[in-house]
């Protein structure tokens, strides 16, 4: 991946979901991840993206999704943001715990934070923005978070 | 790829053979439909044959276990058959694998439920 910033203006629908995870599958490839690592990026942004067009936007027609994605140094930054009223941090469920396991919901910002190796989240009233940064050459799998 | 499903029968025991992908909208809602389908029939004793899904997102693993919370409290049981490397790694990671019954032998897996 060359060292520039491409970015993206997409409508809050499902059709956004599947278009940012081929996105991110074509320009994690570039970047020279392996296959397994493609799919784990691909995934942390396809769950970004739902919740972008679900929770944020909430399929709302007037509400845009954007996504970029950049080559910092060694990381692979990604950054979707929503038009919504803020995700509230403090309702996001440990989907381990065991009263939560046989939830159909509130796995998505686990899986992000598990595939990347930091996970930025910043909720505003003007929206969500959620940062997903890759280690090119380091480390993988380490899903710390970064800050909030 | 989007999600097919196909049902047979096996010594009482459905068969849904899933290829394709499990995820928000509609692959989702084709796993939704085939269970209750199965359930309004009468048929609970479920396999679902997972050995063609190559990929399932977090909406796709919540109707895998809506499907199994369903048909559990309607008295039946949903196991899982032929987990692909990617969907074992995601129900690990999940802390799923130990909720549901994985076979990875379908003769066995049958004769499992009764």
């Amino acid at each position: 991946m060359t060292n520039h910033r491409v970015s993206y203006t997409l409508d809050s629908t499902l059709e956004t979901v599947d278009s940012a995870e081929r996105t991110a599958t074509r320009i994690a490839s570039e970047a020279g991840f392996d296959d397994d690592e493609v799919m784990r990026i691909a995934m942390a942004v396809r769950e970004a993206a739902v919740n972008a067009v679900l929770h944020g936007n909430a399929y709302d027609p007037g509400k845009k999704v954007s996504l970029a994605f950049e080559r910092i140094g060694e990381d692979l930054v990604i950054t979707i943001r929503d038009q919504g009223k803020g995700m509230d941090l403090s309702k996001i469920p440990d989907p381990l715990a065991a009263e939560n396991l046989l939830k159909t919901s509130g796995r998505g910002i686990f899986l992000i934070r598990s595939f990347m190796d930091e996970v930025q989240i910043h909720p505003s009233q003007a929206g969500t923005e959620i940062k997903l940064i890759k280690h090119v050459h380091g480390p993988s799998g380490g899903g710390k978070e970064a800050s909030q | 790829m989007s999600m097919k499903v196909s049902s047979r029968q096996v010594d009482g025991v459905t068969i849904m053979d899933c290829s394709g992908r499990i995820t928000l909208g509609e692959g989702s809602v084709i796993l939704k439909d085939a269970v209750r389908e199965l359930l309004s029939k009468g048929q609970k004793k479920i396999l679902l044959n997972l050995g063609d899904v190559n990929y399932i997102d977090s909406s796709g693993i919540g109707e895998l276990v809506s499907a199994f919370t369903t048909v559990r409290n309607q008295g039946g049981d949903l196991k899982l058959l032929n987990l692909t490397k990617k969907v074992h790694d995601l129900l690990q990671i999940t802390k799923l694998y130990t909720v549901f019954d994985v076979k990875d032998d379908e003769a066995a897996a049958v004769k499992s439920f009764n």
